[in-house]
């Protein structure tokens, strides 16, 4: 996975791919910078955070396209992605790369 | 503070509705047009304060309600974009408008004849699939769930509550033919020029006393060149 961690040239890199997704999650759910830094992948998401309602994830997936320049299918949507922050990550960096 | 106007509805008449009015001594007087649906909500609060801001600087404003929105007593589920268009030009000689402020998807419904800004416009296509994905994200609580598109497709076809949004199938027909953002000869005040975190995207209801400050500069600034 060396070349997707240095792949600036043709793409945003991993960790530009985090810090855009913990700064939309800071927005949508109005929590401060420090509180997100501490996210890991373990972190639990959609059905573990209060804020997190069907409406904040909506809003959270529309501007990941918006912020990270990728379409999300409806069939992409599913508890697994949004469960926890590393299963986010993970499927932000899978699309980015597709597109 | 409030007065009542009369609204145009599509099927024609009108409907009396509120409009929240800050007066001021000066000549200028700014038709605020906030998003469609959902983030009016969070942004109400907001462009209240950024509408006392400008009065003290002695602007006028006005925050109209359009037919089915806020306090209106007129069924939402009957409104279309191109009504709401209509009320904001019926709006602009009501209330003497010199220029506009659309935030959001407010821009789809900017008069075309008024001066004024376009505050990080979004097109109503996407806030639709916000309110499409949302529906189906909560339905999929509940065991039975359908897409995103088949939201849409069946609000599209009969009308729909969407998002607890209720919707006239014209109404879903027009958001989603609203791909882009028609700019014309409104400025475009990007999101980074007023800094800080988007009200828009908050899961609350929030105020930015920062955020508020510097939108009512950048317009206070540009109408006194």
């Amino acid at each position: 996975m060396a070349e997707t961690a240095t792949a600036e040239p043709t793409g945003p890199s991993r960790s530009a791919i985090d810090a855009t997704l913990r700064a939309i999650l800071s927005d949508v759910l109005a929590l401060d910078a420090e509180r997100v830094e501490s996210f890991d992948g373990d972190t639990g998401l959609f059905g573990h955070l209060p804020e997190l309602d069907s409406m904040a994830v909506a809003t959270l997936l529309t501007e990941m396209e918006d912020r990270l320049h990728i379409i999300i299918e409806d069939d992409d949507v599913d508890g697994e992605m949004l469960e926890t922050y590393g299963g986010l990550l993970a499927f932000a960096e899978a699309k980015t790369i597709e597109g | 503070m409030y007065e009542t106007w009369p609204a145009p509805l599509p099927e024609g008449g009108t409907s009396e509705e509120m409009a929240l009015v800050f007066k001021a001594t000066g000549g200028n007087r700014l038709l605020v047009l906030p998003p469609l649906f959902e983030e009016a909500n969070r942004l109400r609060r907001q462009l209240r304060a950024v509408m006392r801001l400008l009065s003290l600087r002695g602007i006028a404003s006005v925050l109209p309600d359009l037919p089915g929105c806020n306090e209106s007593l007129a069924p939402l589920g009957q409104q279309t974009l191109a009504g709401w268009r209509t009320a904001a030009e019926v709006a602009v000689g009501h209330f003497g408008a010199t220029h506009v402020l659309a935030v959001r998807t407010g821009a789809a419904i900017a008069p075309a004849e008024l001066p004024g800004w376009l505050y990080a416009p979004q097109a109503p296509a996407r806030a639709l699939t916000s309110l499409a994905r949302a529906q189906s994200l909560s339905e999929a609580e509940t065991g039975v769930g359908r897409q995103p598109a088949e939201v849409i497709a069946d609000a599209r076809e009969h009308g729909g509550i969407v998002a607890g949004w209720t919707m006239s199938g014209e109404m879903v027909r027009e958001l989603e033919q609203s791909t882009g953002v028609q700019t014309g000869d409104l400025v475009v005040v990007d999101h980074e020029e007023i800094g800080g975190s988007p009200l828009w995207l908050r899961a609350e209801i929030g105020e930015d006393a920062d955020q508020a400050q510097a939108l009512a500069d950048l317009l206070a600034r540009e109408l006194a060149r």
